[in-house]
């Protein structure tokens, strides 16, 4: 212990030279911000899991530690005093010429917010390696660092260095090896640039549409299908500041490369770096899990293997059967295991079978339990006798947190980050009353809950279980895929006009796509609008609050004020239709009333007139398709919104006249209000009378 | 301590990270860490050697766990074992001599010592070394056990007898921590000239003319040959480059450098080359007690077309690598598998390892071992830094070497601790 001690003070005084020479520094985050591995990290976070025996987080920092990194700072989130307690306890506190600071944060929920967290603490002094705490890798940093530095002092906006490597990803599941979609980057071969970045690439369209402007400046570019994005970084400083600055930046990739990628007023630049012979992935599902597992029980992460990590413990490499037992599991006879994962303190009962499942710590299965491919029993669940766990579950004793909104979510639930632990040792005393409650979902004398895999996601399942896809899946898509090339072949219109593109007159790609992105962008925006709409009527917010917030949306989706205007007024048709009325007076006393509370709010949006008939295109709109019940409406409230002034008669005079020349099914509307617009041209001419 | 502790820590990693390639440079630097450990090591007034060993075995259990594959770690702390216990031994001796002689009168003894024991203790490590004493493994069997308990029992009767033994106590510690870095000295200049001493028995081996065959790189082989080039000695080399590091090519353009004639050849080429060459010479990862050789991979081959051809195979090994263990002890059956990267490029074959589809697990292996053995009925000569031996003399040569004592000192510390 005082050889510790000495060395920690050591260390401080050492600390004022090591900040003039810039030590190599890096950022390790150790959580995901995603919910891939629930339900395990509901009760311990993902880096803590063991990756053939030793915690993920291990394979990490020794990586650092032998690339030459000095100053290592975990964050941790999730779970933090786990990860906190587990670093402490463990060698990585006690090394010289490497320091492991751990910073906590309770509030952060996405890897945006922890660089933005870290930045405030200003900490990184240089150019540091950013990477998370699921990462495996052997490679060297030397020969990335150099170009990076080297490119740093030629261009000062090269901000970034991306890892990749080559790994084809299969032709039929159009998903890499690690589970992973298939990623696209186009590389300008000549300075490694990155110019293109797209991992959510739709298949169903068949094609990807890069900006030609690409193509005009760059004299060369491969577009790359076939690397795998090894998630380790090499930054600038500036990265953080760009993520304090750029608020809004939640994911590494999805956010901020993508966003730099398509800013130019900036003009940042990333760079990629491939490695050949040596080895870096992540873990990012459970099929990554098992992926990367028998990597490194192949040895492709030598020296990062087990044997070489902790030489006490007595793993010695021998020939590798398809599963491993852990210490102090007890497995009955008559047992088949194949291929799974199976954790410490493990029981077995007689005659189970197991076929790729992952089983955690201190489960029991009882005699004659089955565990069909893909199952994810979480810690201490017990499985009932001759019970028949279905494929792809995940079960565990802690019950699926019920709200499921988004993907941007946290490996906790809520606030159980700190008590996460306590929560499960109370149910190890409960478990005689949990016992009856839950003996119908995992058979008799079963502890837990079969976790619901919520609609859409079941038949995405199989791509990232540890089990291998099975047979039929391929088998279909690849029936899939031929009839799409035949279609394909047979015409190149086929496609595009089954997914009712407008036109295929010009048969420009990326024009096409464009298009529809703009409407995808539209239809979410009008969501947005509506709901901020409707909270505002309900919790009687102020106009002026409401108008901030839709002037908000409005910056955050690139829309115009026109669309606000339309949005705006969309919504409040759309609640004058959905509160009770029986009949079309009601239906139209109950729009005045909304457009009279609320047209401030829908005034500030229309500044002139070309907005305006935007608001009356939109509403013709509607009442020919989700509102019909306005269509006979239309006149008057064209006209209650003539006396509220928010259309202009210069505006619905215009409209008139634009639609003169459309078609008949155009103007139905038109000759509706026909009257209502005769009434306007004769007042203007009065108006003009008297004014001369 | 703490400084001891550090470079304890650091040389460990190292260890653990595979940093430190060679044996000799991992030999040399072990016996460095050992000499700092003894230096370090606060001496009790009673049995010093046994504290002296303890502490050794203490950090060199742990530096054989760093890195179980690399068996000169566990040679080197060996014979420092075996130099303290020897050291132990000598001035023990020395000092039963000095207390029989003088038993009468304290003042005398004081005096006696000063000058004895620094005749002696020297006198009998160089003599114990240095003479093949016939019956080596039986003497060193029975003595040390004695070793152990003598300073016991005489530090107990001096404690009884007098105050002015304490003073002559602390001399006599010193003695003995100085006599031991003095031998860890010697040892750690034996291994760092190893090299030369072993090229300098080169020209009695290779003639005029001749066709040498070797096998990847070996530092020992290229001083080797090159100080046959130096004497004036014209001859042809042949490399075999040694995969999957390709280390011969290495050697080759060294070999080139310095004036030597060399041909290239892959691996399996050997065989149909061994029938023009006149001598193999190679190096070891180790020599085991029973003459057996941990070589790099592809050696066994070798030795096996040279037989076949009856060509010699030579063996230069320095010292350090002589272990005292047999091939059959579970330590030395560890082989190193490297990455599999050596062999083929990862994102090639990265569809071949697709665990997804198929039945889970990869149908495609790779398996990248570091080491062969070669069994002593193929090696023709080992040559050392103190000369030629036969297989079947490996044994003497390590009892001199090593204390029966240590022999598995990692499998009983363990245990005890």
């Amino acid at each position: 212990m005082g050889a510790q001690k000495k060395g920690a003070t050591a260390r401080v005084s050492e600390d004022p030279e090591e900040l003039a020479r810039h030590p190599l520094q890096a950022i390790l985050l150790a959580d995901s911000f995603t919910t891939k591995f629930r339900p395990i990290t509901l009760e311990r976070p993902k880096v803590l899991l063991p990756l053939v025996n030793i915690p993920m987080i291990n394979y990490t920092l020794a990586w650092l530690e032998s690339a030459g990194v000095e100053e290592v700072f975990v964050f941790c989130c999730a779970h933090s005093k786990q990860v906190i307690d587990y670093l402490e306890s463990s060698e990585w506190s006690s090394q010289p010429n490497f320091s492991v600071t751990t910073i906590e944060s309770h509030n952060s929920i996405s890897a945006g917010d922890a660089l933005r967290l870290i930045y405030e603490r200003n900490v990184i002094h240089g150019d540091f390696v950013l990477i998370s705490g699921d990462t495996v890798s052997n490679m060297s940093l030397t020969q990335a660092l150099q170009e990076h530095k080297d490119r740093r002092k030629k261009d000062a906006n090269a901000i970034m260095t991306m890892v990749v490597k080559q790994s084809k990803p299969s032709p039929i599941t159009q998903q890499s090896r690690l589970g992973t979609d298939e990623l696209f980057m186009a590389i300008n071969p000549v300075t490694k640039q990155l110019l293109y970045y797209e991992d959510k690439a739709e298949y169903s369209k068949g094609f990807i549409s890069l900006d030609k402007t690409l193509i005009a400046d760059n004299p060369s570019v491969i577009l790359h299908n076939d690397k795998q994005d090894c998630y380790i970084d090499i930054c600038s400083q500036e990265v953080l500041s760009l993520f304090t600055d750029n608020f809004d930046y939640q994911h590494l990739r999805r956010h901020f490369v993508k966003g730099l990628l398509v800013d130019d007023i900036m003009g940042y630049k990333i760079f990629t770096h491939e490695i050949h012979s040596s080895y870096a992935a992540r873990i990012d599902n459970f099929r990554s899990y098992d992926t990367i597992s028998k990597d490194i029980i192949q040895r492709w992460t030598y020296p990062f293997v087990p044997d070489v990590l902790c030489g006490s413990s007595a793993i010695k490499v021998e020939r590798q059967g398809t599963y491993r037992a852990s210490e102090r599991c007890t497995i009955g006879s008559n047992v088949t295991i194949e291929g799974s994962y199976i954790w410490n303190n493990v029981t077995i009962e007689d005659g189970c079978q197991l076929r790729n499942a992952i089983v955690c710590d201190g489960v029991i299965l009882k005699s004659g339990a089955v565990l069909q491919p893909g199952v994810i029993l979480s810690f201490k669940v017990v499985v009932g006798q001759q019970f028949v766990v279905p494929a792809y579950s995940k079960v565990s004793l802690l019950q699926q947190p019920t709200q499921q909104d988004s993907d941007e979510e946290l490996e906790y639930a809520d606030s159980t980050s700190g008590t996460g632990e306590l929560r499960s040792d109370k149910l190890n005393g409960d478990i005689a009353p949990d016992l009856s409650e839950t003996a119908s979902e995992l058979g008799t004398g079963g502890v837990g809950y079969i976790w619901t895999v919520f609609e859409g996601a079941y038949d995405e399942e199989w791509r990232h279980s540890v089990a291998p896809i099975p047979t039929d899946k391929l088998v279909k898509l690849m029936l899939d895929k031929d009839e799409d090339e035949e279609l394909l072949t047979q015409d190149g219109n086929v496609i595009s006009a089954s997914r009712e593109l407008k036109t295929d007159s010009d048969g420009n790609g990326s024009e096409d796509d464009d298009n529809e992105d703009s409407r995808d962008d539209y239809v979410s925006f009008e969501k947005e609008v509506e709901a901020t709409f409707l909270r505002a009527v309900h919790e009687n917010v102020k106009v002026d609050l409401a108008v901030l917030e839709v002037n908000a949306l409005r910056l955050s989706y690139n829309m115009a004020s026109v669309d606000c205007g339309g949005a705006i007024f969309y919504s409040m048709m759309k609640l004058a239709v959905e509160s009770p009325h029986n009949s079309a007076s009601e239906l139209h006393r109950n729009a005045a009333d909304i457009v009279t509370t609320w047209q401030k709010l829908l005034k500030s949006f229309l500044h002139d007139i070309d907005e305006e008939i935007e608001v009356i295109l939109k509403f013709e709109e509607m009442c020919l398709e989700s509102a019909k019940e306005f269509a006979a409406l239309f006149p008057q409230i064209l006209h209650l919104l003539y006396d509220k002034e928010i259309l202009q008669e210069d505006a619905i005079l215009r409209w008139a006249d634009e639609k003169e020349g459309a078609d008949e099914s155009d103007k139905v509307f038109l000759k509706r209000s026909e009257k209502f617009i005769q009434w306007l041209r004769e007042a203007e001419e009065e108006e003009d009378d008297e004014d001369e | 301590m703490p400084d001891t502790q550090a470079l304890v820590n650091d040389f460990l990693n190292k260890l653990k990270k595979r940093k430190i390639e060679g044996s000799q440079a991992t030999a040399k630097q072990t016996a460095e860490l050992l000499r700092s450990v003894i230096s370090q090591t606060r001496m009790p007034y009673t049995n010093q050697a046994a504290a002296l060993i303890h502490s050794v075995k203490a950090v060199g259990e742990r530096l054989i766990a760093a890195n179980p594959v690399e068996l000169a770690v566990g040679n080197v702390v060996r014979r420092v074992l075996h130099i303290v216990r020897e050291e132990d031994l000598s001035l023990t001796t020395a000092a039963m001599a000095g207390l029989n002689l003088s038993a009468e009168s304290d003042d005398e003894d004081d005096t006696d010592r000063d000058n004895h024991p620094a005749l002696s203790a020297a006198a009998i490590a160089a003599a114990s070394r240095s003479t093949l004493r016939p019956p080596s493994l039986q003497t060193l069997l029975e003595d040390v056990p004695d070793s152990a308990a003598v300073p016991h029992t005489s530090s107990s009767g001096g404690d009884s007898e007098g105050k002015s033994k304490s003073a002559d106590k602390s001399s006599r510690s010193r003695k003995l921590k100085h006599d031991v870095i003095e031998a860890v000295n010697e040892l750690i200049q034996d291994i760092s000239t190893c090299h030369e001493l072993i090229a300098e028995q080169a020209v009695e081996h290779i003639h005029q003319n001749e066709v040498i065959l070797t096998l990847g790189s070996s530092r020992t082989v290229l001083e080797f040959l090159c100080a046959a080039k130096e004497k004036k000695r014209s001859f042809r080399v042949f490399v075999a480059e040694g995969a999957p590091r390709y280390q011969g090519h290495l050697l080759a353009k060294e070999l080139v450098t310095r004036g030597l004639q060399t041909t290239l050849i892959t691996d399996s080429a050997v065989f149909a080359m061994i029938s023009r060459v006149n001598m193999v010479i190679v190096g070891a990862h180790a020599v085991m007690a029973n003459g057996g050789v941990i070589a790099p991979v592809g050696l066994n081959m070798v030795a096996l077309a040279a037989q076949k051809h009856a060509v010699p195979f030579v063996v230069l090994a320095g010292s350090h690598k002589l272990c005292p263990l047999y091939p059959h002890h579970p330590e030395v059956l560890l082989n190193e598998l490297r990455s599999p990267s050596e062999l083929l490029d990862f994102g090639e074959f990265s569809d071949c390892l697709d665990f997804g589809s198929g039945i889970g697990a990869p149908l495609l292996h790779v398996v990248n071992p570091t080491f062969d053995y070669v069994p002593p009925k193929l090696v023709s000569l080992f040559i050392t830094d103190t000369g030629g031996h036969n297989p079947s003399y490996m044994y003497r040569l390590i009892a001199d070497y090593y204390s029966a004592d240590d022999l598995v000192l990692e499998r009983r510390t363990t245990s005890g601790n």
